[in-house]
């Protein structure tokens, strides 16, 4: 594959075009909003800390952050626990993704649907769905006294325990799909190839297959990380006092004493921690092998940390190598092999592979038996049949006006979202101009940004114009959100357009107006649908900016959701969360078959 | 004695993928040091056999011995091959060195031989500056020849080639042939290469085994498959051809008599017992047929008119509709004085013994 590739995407440079070099007007809105609403709101924030209180500058901030061991002992309990589902998400999604790579493409898709329902699910539906299976009364509890394996029930929420199991449920499809990226690069006759010259199943993964995936790896645990440096949801809800992030210290400091020089501070702490990360990664791996396909494999330059590394990585997978291929011949030697049957590998690999998918798309059905409990309070199995719940969430104008105008604001957001980025999409797919990487940059920065410094910055910003706690406040800061997601699945769809098809209509006597109404548009339709409905599920899914500038009697349905579960879990909240759970479900599901049956064959399919 | 020379055996070999049969019970034998090339159109099988050799397929029935041994269910890390793979399959990951080092590795050559093994390689092919470099960093062609020395540097039982020239260009091509050809005859090696380019096959083959539909259509040097090929399919895949459909007369001092519409009676060597009145197919080569001066004599006279003149290089095809919609095509040398005109009329002449009857199967369809 390799050269062939490379040759057919090195090929075929865009012919130039007059004024190719100046700056687009496209791109004006997306540029003006984000800088008006991210940068300026972000910079605010973080500046702010270096002022006291009256406003002059000084450093009390940073004293206190440095003077008080709570603090420095919460970046360290954060770090913890980033780093360590970092490790869960990263061993636990690379047979999926292995798998999901060497699977026959219908399968896959099948497949990658599995893997992305749960992301795509609400972490709040996803989150309590673990506190009814692990619960003082949950479902895991009652099996395990049932079966006499424990007497007393397992504490396994409220602890770090807890937070293990919700944030790797929660991050896994992210490593999973980063990984699956590089995978599917990989030419799968290069272990065929390492056959042939004499290798046996242990050298052609660890020394041939396993280096490859590296870079997959690499991103894929730095992304984890990044993410759940920034998570407060899950710890909040499944973890103990002694879990708590430093994101819960933000939010606490805005929320409960409104110090924004103190919470600025902490955003810088954070923001530090982040550079510092980033700097080890590229000292270690390059941040080149961001998004970096397998083929472009990095010849060993630059810092002796990175040559290090590869040596160390060399010597290690050459002994992974040798000790699996004995454990093969040895297993061999027992088991006589079968021809033409699933291996002895691939089938531990499938077995591998069904207990994680369980473990990603099973707990979050709890929801729904929980919600028609009679009882008034969650237990497991629960006392059925009663729709009084529901009934109660359908009278609750509360409930009702929450969903109504998360609903709304989701539709405006990607309307919205989508009239702003699709032309920026369109310029950054096609045109090169001046400031491109800089647009580029800037249209990516709120992806990399915890969303809780957009959230904060955007209160602080939103009370002085005196527009906080209106729903067009929710619109603006979800429309943030949303644009780097769009302008991504745009650019994607856009990339894979053939542009010939434009210049055929063109010799055929077609205008650029029918040329995009008649051609383009109808072959990128169903991927633009897809987009909005991406678009949709986010904003509407969106807690953390709806958290802070909402407030008082606007309120969207995760902040009412998350609300009601910090106070109580209740099967009011189950009926909420299986309501959600199935519509959220279909529109995912819908788009995904949109996307995949329109596609005419382009781009991912 | 021959039995102990073959470097492969393969005795009725059969895959099948769902329904459908990609290899139909085949039998081929490769002695030591030969070139063997699988010629075909794409889904004729010669891929499918290739990677059952290697090991890279699991066939349904036969068996595959590859230097005296059974190979028929060892693994491919098993097989003691070297394979150069379509798009080269080079490790990305890895220098030209790394990556030509491996198969010693694999191999358990001693970490100290290893060094003067990489540096024969690379000389041989000629790239000796490269070695430090990625692979990515090289030209096609280059790539093409590290996993040319990847494939020989362990000096393998058989060397297997996966249409290694097909992602270059034909320049390139026509030289890389040549260099594959020499490095068979300096090494002395045994080749299984698969192709569907027939020029390539004719220029590196000592043999060629023609593949169609799962089966072995015929197998032989390229002298015998141009100029003698046992089947309609062989002639028809191989070079130009002159196809005409008729019957057969008779016979006249061993050789048939065919009756062909719009030409007339023409003669052919006899080779199998005939049945009076078959339908046929008569095949000659274009460059088999001349276009007479009126003093020549030949087996075989046609009159024509000249429909067309093409001129592709060295050689002039001329086409002559010889009557009934029927049209003969004469090759032959350019020449800057003799030429012939379009419309002009003349005789074209050949003797028996180039033409070849085959059993007209091709009419049910018609």
């Amino acid at each position: 594959m390799a050269s062939a590739d490379v040759a057919a995407a090195t090929t075929a440079p865009s012919p130039a075009r007059p004024g190719t070099h100046r700056l687009r007007w496209q791109t004006l809105p997306v540029a003006v909003f984000l800088l008006a609403l991210f940068v300026v709101p972000v910079v605010t924030l973080l500046s702010i800390s270096f002022f006291d209180n009256d406003g002059s500058p000084s450093l009390e901030h940073y004293k206190r952050l440095v003077d008080v061991p709570l603090y420095g002992k919460v970046l360290l309990a954060t770090i913890k626990v980033a780093f360590f589902t970092m490790l869960f998400c990263i061993v636990g999604a690379y047979p999926v993704a292995y798998l999901l790579a060497t699977s026959r493409k219908s399968t896959r898709n099948w497949l990658i649907i599995l893997v992305l329902m749960p992301f795509w699910t609400s972490v709040l539906v996803r989150t309590f769905a673990w506190i009814v299976l692990l619960g003082r009364k949950g479902a895991v509890n009652q099996v395990l006294t049932a079966f006499g394996i424990t007497d007393a029930p397992v504490q396994m929420i409220y602890n770090f325990t807890g937070v293990m199991i919700g944030m790797t449920h929660a991050l896994m499809p992210l490593a999973v799909m980063t990984m699956l990226a590089v995978m599917e690069g990989i030419d799968p006759n290069l272990t065929k190839a390492a056959a042939t010259m004499g290798a046996k199943g242990g050298t052609r993964f660890w020394r041939i297959y396993f280096p490859l995936t590296m870079p997959g790896v690499a991103s894929a645990a730095l992304l984890v990380f990044i993410a759940s440096l920034g998570y407060f949801i899950t710890p909040a809800l499944l973890g103990g006092p002694q879990d708590t992030m430093i994101v819960q210290l933000i939010i606490f400091q805005i929320r409960e004493v409104l110090n924004w020089q103190f919470a600025g501070a902490i955003g810088v702490l954070l923001v530090i921690t982040f550079m510092l990360i980033f700097m080890i990664y590229d000292r270690v791996f390059g941040l080149s092998v961001i998004g970096g396909a397998a083929r472009t494999a990095s010849p060993a330059e630059g810092s002796m940390i990175r040559n290090y590394a590869g040596r160390v990585g060399t010597a290690i997978t050459w002994g992974l190598a040798q000790i699996t291929d004995a454990a093969i011949t040895v297993f061999a030697r027992w088991v006589p092999a079968r021809r033409g049957g699933v291996g002895f590998s691939r089938g531990g690999l499938y077995l591998v592979c069904a207990l994680i998918f369980a473990f990603i798309a099973l707990p979050t059905l709890f929801v729904v038996p929980v919600s028609f409990t009679s009882e008034a309070f969650l237990t497991w199995p629960p006392k059925l049949f009663s729709l009084q719940w529901y009934q109660m969430v359908f009278e609750s104008p509360v409930w009702l006006g929450a969903a109504t105008r998360s609903f709304v604001v989701a539709l405006i957001t990607a309307s919205v979202g989508m009239l702003f980025a699709v032309p920026c999409a369109f310029a950054l797919a096609r045109d090169n101009f001046r400031g491109k990487s800089a647009l580029f940059g800037l249209v990516f920065a709120p992806l990399i940004v915890p969303n809780i410094f957009i959230a904060v910055g955007l209160f602080f910003l939103f009370s002085r114009i005196g527009i906080a706690g209106t729903t067009l406040a929710v619109v603006l800061g979800h429309t943030v959100i949303v644009i780097p997601y769009v302008v991504v699945t745009v650019l994607a769809v856009v990339k894979g357009y053939d542009r010939n098809l434009d210049h055929a209509a063109a010799t055929m006597g077609a205008s650029r107006m029918q040329t995009f109404h008649r051609v383009t548009f109808p072959v990128i339709r169903s991927g633009m649908v897809a987009s909005f409905m991406f678009a949709f599920i986010i904003s509407f899914d969106e807690l953390t900016i709806a958290l802070f500038v909402t407030g008082g009697r606007v309120t969207t349905l995760p902040k009412l959701m998350y609300e009601d579960a910090l106070l109580a879990v209740s099967p009011r909240l189950a009926a909420v969360a299986a309501l959600l759970l199935v519509s959220m479900s279909i529109v995912i599901l819908a788009s995904e078959l949109i996307r995949r049956k329109g596609g005419f064959g382009l781009g991912t399919k | 004695m021959t039995e102990c020379k073959n470097k492969l055996t393969i005795r009725g070999l059969t895959k099948r993928y769902g329904s459908a049969t990609a290899l139909d019970r085949v039998d081929l034998d490769l002695v030591d040091g030969e070139f063997l090339t699988m010629l075909g159109p794409s889904g004729s099988g010669k891929t499918t056999l290739l990677w059952a050799v290697a090991g890279l397929n699991d066939p349904d029935g036969g068996e595959i011995w590859i230097d005296g041994r059974d190979a028929t269910h060892v693994p491919a890390s098993g097989r003691d091959i070297g394979m150069v793979f379509q798009n080269y399959a080079l490790f990305p990951h890895m220098t030209v060195r790394e990556n030509i080092s491996f198969p010693l590795e694999m191999r358990k050559v001693p970490a100290a031989n290893r060094p003067q093994a990489i540096r024969r390689a690379l000389e041989m092919i000629k790239l000796e500056h490269v070695g430090d470099r990625y692979c990515s960093q090289l030209s096609g062609g280059q790539q093409q020849r590290i996993a040319l020395a990847r494939a020989f540097v362990a000096n393998p039982s058989i060397i297997l080639m996966d249409e290694p020239l097909g992602a270059l260009d034909k320049k390139l091509r026509d030289h890389l042939q040549l260099e594959i050809k020499r490095l068979h005859d300096e090494l002395a090696t045994t080749v299984l290469y698969v192709t569907h380019d027939q020029e390539e096959a004719m220029v590196m083959s000592d043999r060629i085994c023609l593949m169609n539909g799962g089966r072995i259509e015929q197998i032989g040097t390229p002298d015998e498959l141009y100029f003698r090929p046992a089947t309609l399919f062989a002639a028809d895949f191989l070079g130009e051809s002159n196809l005409i459909s008729g019957r057969i007369v008779g016979e006249d001092a061993d050789r048939l008599v065919l009756e062909l519409p719009g030409i007339g009676t023409l003669r052919a060597p006899s080779t199998t017992p005939y049945e009076q009145g078959a339908g046929i197919v008569h095949f000659t080569r274009p460059e088999s047929l001349s276009i007479l001066s009126g003093t020549e004599i030949k087996d075989n006279l046609v009159r024509g008119e000249v429909a067309d003149v093409v001129v592709s290089g060295a050689l002039t095809k001329v086409f002559v509709s010889v009557g009934d919609g029927a049209t003969l095509q004469v090759s032959q040398l350019t020449s800057v004085s003799q030429r012939v005109r379009k419309g002009e009329l003349l005789t074209i002449g050949w003797d028996a013994d180039v033409g070849r009857v085959f059993a007209d199967n091709r009419r049910e369809v018609a």
